[in-house]
């Protein structure tokens, strides 16, 4: 055998090293396309962001067909926007809950990490975290309070676990002051974490312009 | 129901969502981690597996790091990620039994600065 003792740097680390270890397996076995990798990489990581889901939102605040049949069928009104998921996209049955006076959703997938991509893209490590897939079913109002959410006690809260087939996204409550708020104005107001329900999200200083 | 106040029941959220409405992070925290989400992504485009039959390995990894890590730390979700995904191509035949770990030692035994042939 030779010298394989580990070295300080410029060795990666265990995970590392395995993914680079099967990437060169696949590669070999011309199973990978190099490209078609990279490219994964830069939708996924870069392009696919929270921006479809606060589009959805928003036409849904301002057109209330387009909320009706959001929430009817939140997989075919996201698609009338030009938002499918492809494999894994994590599209196929989409349901929509709605924030209201008396009700307040919040959404996890406490067996892994299951999340309507194609809307949010990929979710924050802490949804992905032991701590939150565990205790947000357990004590919700709690874990809210820990972001900064105080949802009062006479509001019901109702927390909504993703499967197999079902995604949920949470169309918020729309914010007091955007009575004149054009729909691109309203786009930019909603994020990632108001459609997973753990903010709300507050009114604009400026008020209706 | 009262909440346990133990350090265990602490949600260990870490500064990086100190404003919840931050959306500016990172996706991935290392770029193995991006390697191993696209090689799943793009074996399952290839009709490796189905994202379901991904799923079904995700969730047994993480049950098991869970069932082992009452308290969830140290949990890094892209290595249960890449062990799902490991699992699952050796029982689908893609890769053989081993292969893994023999490559794995092959690349680390790598001298410095070239390849080794």
């Amino acid at each position: 055998m030779s010298h394989d003792h580990d070295h300080d740097h410029e060795t990666p680390s265990g995970p590392a090293l395995r993914a680079e270890a099967l990437e060169a397996l696949l590669l070999e076995k011309g199973l990978l396309d190099p490209a078609e990798v990279d490219a994964v990489i830069a939708n996924y990581g870069e392009r696919v962001g929270p921006l479809n889901g606060a589009r959805v939102v928003a036409r849904a605040w301002t057109d209330e067909a387009y909320r009706q049949r959001l929430l009817a069928d939140g997989t075919a009104a996201a698609a009338e926007l030009g938002i499918v998921g492809g494999p894994g996209g994590q599209m196929e049955r989409l349901v929509v809950v709605e924030n209201g006076p008396a009700v307040h959703n919040v959404v996890v997938c406490t067996l892994c990490s299951c999340y309507p991509w194609a809307l949010l893209g990929l979710p924050p490590r802490w949804y992905k975290d032991p701590a939150y897939r565990s205790r947000v079913v357990r004590e919700p109002r709690e874990v809210l309070r820990e972001f900064g959410l105080e949802v009062p006690a006479e509001k019901a809260l109702k927390v909504w676990d993703s499967s197999a087939e079902v995604r949920y996204l949470v169309l918020p409550e729309r914010p007091e002051g955007t009575q004149g708020f054009s729909e691109e104005q309203l786009v930019a107001l909603v994020p990632r974490e108001a459609m997973i329900s753990v903010a709300v999200i507050q009114a604009p200083a400026g008020k209706a312009a | 129901v009262a909440p346990q106040k133990g350090s265990d029941a602490r949600l260990q959220l870490g500064e990086e969502v100190a404003p919840p409405t931050e959306n500016g992070e990172l996706v991935f925290e290392a770029p193995w981690e991006a390697r191993v989400f696209a090689l799943a992504h793009h074996l399952c485009d290839a009709g490796h597996y189905s994202w379901d039959d991904f799923r079904d390995a995700l969730i047994a990894e993480i049950a098991q790091w869970d069932a082992a890590h009452p308290a969830g730390e140290g949990y890094v979700y892209y290595e249960r990620f890449q062990a799902a995904l490991e699992a699952l191509l050796v029982k689908r035949g893609v890769v053989a039994t081993g292969a893994l770990e023999a490559e794995t030692a092959k690349l680390a035994a790598r001298p410095h600065g070239h390849d080794h042939p």
